[in-house]
């Protein structure tokens, strides 16, 4: 055969047998989940997808749930909402998921609710924005805590330091730029001022220009820097390298170890507001969420060698909270589900205690988060937060 | 029959049988929504292919009129309470009109640096999208509102599948016509040699920025598509990975060849979906199947597939 | 004053960072006209490898050396598996190939590597120098120094030695070239392994600043990219010079227009320039034979 058509041949071949293993697979429950596994925000869809297959299979190890096993279908959108849109129409037309536990972005998580929406399918989302929840949609659920309540922890923690006049440096990333508008909105009523404002582009490699800004502006008493990814590690870095020695706050962006294995040194006395998942081991052990935490924390950390973040935690919480509608509602039909993931009361989990009401479907408060301090390379609780 | 099989509208009307035929063999809607997105991109790369095969100019940064006339459909309609259908044409304009005052300058640059300048535009745009966050939601985007059309809400797959399949049969129709025009062959001629086609007394400026206003305007409503059909628009859109994705289409399809540009679009946008079910492995295989058609195929694999044929017909 | 020397302080080290970087595209471009946008990759590689290297309990240096042998054998590859076999393709297939293999590189990379950032050690230390009232960090010297010294290097080869002669004529004129007796695949090949190399040694140099992940290559190549355009695509010296200007462009942006724009200021002055100077900074204009 001449290379062409060998070539030609062996591809129809390929995908023939691509399409003969999709259609084999087959499951009693299924659930679909649409991460952004790759791309920009890898750094949330990544963890996210390793803890729903590590649940996955030990919820199926134990006998699945009402007797019925579960199959997890994960697509990875790359970071983007387009690819989103069509993976979760995919979901509802070829797969004939049941449920929906996914959307590491608020981008692509806007822009998969109306398929899910019109669909009338269960779908809770893993992103962080508030406009996911509000004005709240029938079949649209979310676990993350908003960035707005960590705009506020921040600024309640400044307060009582009396540190009211601060300034931003924020990334022009999703997560950044989103949690930057929060937190100017909330300012004023929080009694903060806002005096300046910078920010960085997601891959950048020296923010000095705008800290040495920063530095130069009169009455500045704190600087506050939402974002996530590598940006939050070197704002930490030049911070220290031009000897700036104002309080320095992270976002709960910066929700794993990693950061101060990147920032070093310069990490010591940072603080941030972050999920009780951080410091699982420190927690009192009157804590409820305490045996949650410790046992989410050993799984990940022995079943993929890393260091928890927040947002595996996020999955967590989003896979059992169906999980336990599902057995409660003794089955898995879609509406039954829903109004079931809607009467959620008192569920532990790894980013708080969570009340889910008619009007409220997130169902967290600010007692969920924590005000951490890096202290000595290790994480520490701030007395009375 | 005959004369009909002989028309340079042929590729034209294959599509348009394509288009029909197609949904037969659709079992759900999701393949409705490849299918649209498949006409939408190659609209976008008929366009862009104009540009690259026909004048030998490229462009990296084709993504920014996507963007461009991605948010007209939203900023029109929300801020201006001006009707979708009629912001798809004000988007169609305005990338005209930005092609025009953006070309003229960098139309002068010869290839790899008229690639980095392009590159630079379409940077430009998604920047202005990402940090106009008052008119354009940031990056987490808006959310678009829904094609009216007489009463009618566009929402379906199908419908959208429709509408695309017939804006991309007008796109080849009139591509074919500009392809057959005083214009089209003075731009083979400035693609074979720009010196040869100056001495011959063409107006080779003009004729880059006629082909290139066209372009973007090709690439604007595709942009204005895809924002309607997916109902929420980021500045993704805009981003430089989608300009060269665009490119890979046009180049993988075969540059020069109009349905060259369908099949382009249609390898790169289904590929993903069939690469889904290697999980981990799928952004490895979709580089390695792309390198190997590109040297097994290097011509693109319409006319390369073409000379094998008709080399075989001897 | 002591803002302004911050300012270009900064723009020192991400300038320095970016020329780097573009100086991978000089010699590949040189020997064979190949914009090779897997160039970002090879940097991605050079610091990756080395992290998870070092990870296993080898020491830094030896680390950073496998890695730079292991870049060098993949760019070594790329050309021998997927240039080579490509040739005559016209220059856009070619470049479509190099984009392919970058997919493919970052692909893998998200395997066998992980997902997640990773910083290296600093050769002389985490602690800033002093001056002027601003602070530079000395890893920040260090890769402007390599640059200075990948340049001269590069000048003394093409210059000064007969390889050097042959790359130049490999690139004038292919068939030319081997009807001399020069061994045009071989020089290409060289050209590829040494870029590579390049590639490598910015990776392992810039990851303590700027830290890395398996995608960190595809920015990298867009600015290296600009970079080398900037100063005039072939020219060495033209790639340290547009990749510091733009560093520099970025940085004075940064601190006294608006930190949002930064990154559209640069370009548009880019676009300026070339629109003025249509070859580069250090570009030699083509003619066209009819």
């Amino acid at each position: 055969m001449p290379p062409l058509q060998r070539f030609t041949v062996t591809t129809v071949i390929g995908f023939i047998a691509l399409f003969a293993a999709v259609h084999l697979a087959s499951a009693q429950i299924k659930i679909g989940s649409v991460l952004s596994v790759s791309g920009p925000a890898s750094f949330l869809g990544d963890p996210e997808k390793k803890t729903l297959e590590i649940y996955v299979e030990e919820i199926n190890a134990k006998g699945g749930v009402n007797g019925q096993k579960l199959q997890l279908i994960v697509y990875d959108d790359g970071g983007s909402a387009d690819n989103a849109r069509t993976f979760a129409t995919r979901l509802v037309e070829e797969d004939k998921i049941a449920a929906m536990v996914g959307g590491s972005t608020t981008g692509s998580t806007l822009a998969m609710i109306p398929v899910f929406e019109d669909a009338k399918i269960p779908f809770i989302s893993l992103a962080g924005a508030i406009q996911i929840i509000q004005p709240v949609r029938p079949w649209v659920f979310k676990t993350p805590h908003t960035d707005k309540m960590a705009c506020e922890k921040i600024f309640a923690d400044l307060k009582s330091r009396n540190l009211t006049t601060i300034a931003l440096i924020s990334g022009t990333d999703a997560f950044g730029k989103s949690m930057r508008d929060q937190c100017v909105s909330v300012a004023p009523n929080a009694g903060i001022n806002i005096a300046t404002e910078e920010s960085y582009g997601p891959r950048d490699s020296d923010m000095t220009p705008q800290l040495t800004n920063i530095r130069n502006k009169a009455g500045v008493l704190a600087v506050v820097n939402p974002g996530f990814g590598q940006g939050p590690a070197i704002v930490t870095r030049n911070y220290r390298q031009l000897g700036i020695t104002l309080p320095l706050y992270q976002s709960h962006g910066v929700a794993s170890k990693q950061f101060i294995e990147l920032a070093g040194p310069a990490a010591e006395g940072v603080r941030l507001p972050a999920a009780a998942l951080l410091i699982a081991d420190k927690l009192p052990a009157n804590d409820p969420q305490k045996p949650v935490v410790v046992d989410y924390s050993r799984s990940y950390q022995q079943k993929t060698g890393q260091a928890v973040s927040t947002f595996g935690g996020h999955a967590y919480d989003g896979l059992m909270i169906l999980v336990q509608a599902m057995q409660r509602a003794k089955s898995a039909d879609k509406a039954k589900v829903r109004d079931e993931i809607e009467r959620t009361k008192g569920y532990i989990g790894t980013g708080g205690i969570v009340n889910m009401s008619p009007t409220d479907h997130m169902g967290l408060d600010l007692s969920a988060f924590h005000m951490l301090e890096i202290k000595g390379g290790d994480w520490t609780l701030v007395p009375g937060t | 029959m005959r004369t009909l099989l002989e028309t340079r509208l042929l590729p034209a009307i294959v599509v348009a049988v394509i288009v029909v035929i197609l949904p037969y063999f659709f079992p759900s809607a999701y393949y409705f929504r490849v299918g649209a997105l498949v006409f939408i991109f190659a609209l976008a790369v008929v366009g862009l292919n104009l540009l690259m095969g026909f004048a030998g100019q490229v462009s990296l940064g084709h993504a920014g009129f996507l963007g461009i006339g991605a948010y007209s459909v939203v900023i029109g309609p929300v801020y201006f309470g001006l009707p979708s259908w009629l912001c798809v044409f004000v988007g169609a304009t305005v990338s005209g009109a930005v092609a025009f005052l953006v070309g003229r300058p960098i139309l002068r640059l010869k290839g790899h640096y008229l690639a980095v300048a392009t590159l630079g535009f379409g940077l430009l745009v998604a920047i202005v999208l990402t940090n106009e966050a008052g008119w354009t939601g940031g990056p987490d985007g808006m959310s678009v509102p829904r094609l009216a059309l007489f009463n009618w809400q566009v929402r379906g797959s199908d419908s959208w599948y429709w509408i695309a399949g017939a804006t991309l049969v007008g796109g080849f129709v009139l591509a074919l016509n500009l392809m057959e025009s005083p214009t089209g062959r003075a731009l083979q001629a400035i693609h074979d040699s720009e010196i040869a086609a100056l001495v011959l007394g063409i107006d080779v400026a003009r004729k880059k920025l006629t082909i290139f206003v066209i372009s973007a305007m090709y690439a604007s409503v595709a942009g204005s598509y895809l924002a309607l059909f997916n109902g929420h628009v980021t500045p993704d859109i805009a981003g430089f990975l989608r300009s060269i994705e665009l490119v890979a289409m046009v180049v993988l399809g075969g540059m020069g060849s109009i349905v060259g540009s369908l099949v382009g679009a249609a390898v790169l946008v289904v590929l993903p979906q069939a690469l889904t079910i290697f999980h981990e492995y799928e952004q490895a295989l979709l580089g390695f199947i792309l390198m190997v058609f590109m040297i097994f195929l290097r011509r693109g694999i319409v006319p390369s597939v073409a000379a094998t044929f008709a080399g075989r017909r001897k | 004053m002591a803002e302004l020397l911050q300012f270009v302080f900064s723009g020192l080290t991400v300038g320095a960072i970016y020329a780097l970087v573009a100086l991978g595209f000089t010699l590949i471009y040189k020997a064979s006209d190949i914009i090779n946008f897997a160039q970002g990759e090879f940097v991605m590689l050079g610091g990756m490898t080395t992290v998870f290297v070092t990870l296993a309990g080898v020491s830094l240096p030896l680390a950073a050396l496998i890695a730079i042998i292991v870049t060098t054998a993949i760019g070594l590859a790329l050309h021998r598996f997927a240039i080579e076999p490509a040739r005559g393709a016209s220059p856009v297939a070619l470049i479509m190939i190099t984009i392919g293999a970058s997919i493919f590189l970052r692909g893998v990379a998200q395997i066998i590597f992980d997902r997640r950032f990773h910083s290296l050690p600093s050769l002389f230390g985490g602690d800033p120098i002093k001056f002027g009232g601003a602070a530079i960090l000395p890893q920040s010297l260090v890769v402007l120094a390599s640059a200075m010294v990948i340049v001269t290097l590069l000048w003394l080869f093409i210059d000064r030695t007969l390889l050097g002669k042959a790359v130049i004529a490999t690139a004038a004129n292919r068939l030319a070239a081997r009807l001399i007796g020069v061994d045009t695949r071989r020089i290409v090949d060289f050209s590829f392994a040494v870029s590579a190399a390049i590639g490598a040694i910015a990776g392992v140099l810039i990851t303590p600043i700027a830290l890395t992940s398996y995608d960190v290559g595809t920015l990298l190549a867009l600015k290296g990219f600009a970079a080398a355009m900037l100063g005039g695509i072939g020219s060495a010296l033209g790639a340290v010079v547009g990749g510091l200007l733009i560093g520099l462009f970025e940085a004075f942006a940064a601190g006294y227009l608006s930190s949002n724009y930064k990154d559209a200021v640069a370009f548009l002055i880019i676009l300026v320039v070339l629109v003025s100077i249509p070859q580069g900074l250090f570009g030699r204009a083509k003619i066209e034979r009819v």
